[in-house]
């Protein structure tokens, strides 16, 4: 089971990687965008006259602050990741201790 | 699969508010209900929640060359069946609108269609019917989990195509451009997602109290 969780890790970050390495940015495009953006860029160009008709309340004011908060989503959810496999070893040891 | 703020047209915006209304609710009482179990239950949920919150925030590269991110969704789903599942997915989605500018309260209802309900009913769907075939839980959990990623961004690209039709090739070739945005990147994080919910399952189900037997599906079998 250890070996799968194992494999299963690499083969995630592998996946992930081998975009890294395999394309490069050239001189007119960025690479690497967000698929939302994209999507967004492909409305305007439907529909050129479109005019999108609500603003957010707040934006985060700069690109480190936008990643500051996607890290603390991450940071929350991995917490309560960590937090309950915790607990379940916790309780496990215990009732085999009393066992 | 997050359709920016003030990006659907206004009946579009409302018309999928109205049709994710009664889902949501049937979510909270299915909620309610799993949040009157047994500590090992109420812990399982937020371990799903969580599971949600990281996947949903992780922006990963795909071999289009843009960016996208996985949905989280499949796991709850699976565990505590769809209703829950679309509950979590809003609440993330609610947190990205407010406060990361990411999607937004006007296209709330269209997002929560995608990613909460259509995932998770997909997720569900796909698990059950691995498991009526004999097909074994963790390759059922592994297609459940990267279909419902996938499903998530289909829809999205229909809803798209559905509010802003191609002058010249219709619905079907707006969904078509969407879909080449959308859809080809998800394919690698697809993969990706059903591969961490594997993993995921399998630290949880290791470890789980054996009052957890029945809901996980990693242990039915051990």
């Amino acid at each position: 089971m250890k070996k799968q969780n194992l494999l299963l890790l690499i083969a995630v970050i592998v996946i992930a990687v081998i975009p890294l390495v395999f394309i490069h940015p050239t001189q007119d495009a960025e690479i690497f965008t967000g698929s939302d953006d994209q999507a967004e860029s492909m409305i305007t160009q439907i529909q050129p006259d479109y005019q999108p008709w609500f603003q957010p309340f707040w934006e985060p004011p700069s690109g480190e602050i936008e990643s500051l908060l996607f890290a603390l989503q991450a940071a929350i959810g991995a917490g309560a990741i960590g937090y309950v496999i915790g607990v379940f070893r916790g309780r496990k040891q215990a009732k085999g201790t009393t066992a | 699969m997050h359709i920016m703020e003030g990006f659907l047209p206004v009946k579009h915006a409302i018309g999928w508010g109205l049709v994710t209304l009664p889902f949501l609710g049937y979510g909270c009482t299915r909620l309610a209900k799993q949040m009157k179990g047994d500590s090992g239950t109420k812990l399982m949920l937020g371990a799903s929640g969580g599971f949600t919150f990281i996947l949903s925030s992780l922006k990963i590269p795909s071999v289009t060359g843009s960016c996208s991110h996985p949905t989280g969704t499949g796991l709850g789903a699976i565990v505590f069946g769809p209703g829950v599942a679309i509950v979590m997915g809003f609440v993330v989605l609610v947190f990205q609108a407010l406060l990361l500018a990411h999607g937004g309260l006007t296209t709330l209802g269209a997002n929560t269609f995608s990613m909460a309900i259509v995932g998770s009913y997909v997720a569900y769907g796909v698990f059950h019917l691995g498991q009526s075939l004999h097909i074994s839980p963790k390759i059922s959990v592994f297609f459940a989990a990267s279909l419902a990623d996938l499903a998530t961004y289909i829809t999205t690209s229909w809803q798209l195509a559905l509010a802003f039709p191609d002058p010249v090739s219709g619905y079907l070739g707006a969904a078509v451009k969407f879909m080449g945005i959308f859809a080809v990147t998800q394919i690698p994080l697809a993969i990706s997602e059903g591969l961490l919910t594997v993993l995921v399952l399998n630290l949880l189900s290791q470890n789980a109290p054996d009052s957890l037997r029945a809901t996980l599906p990693f242990t039915k079998e051990a």
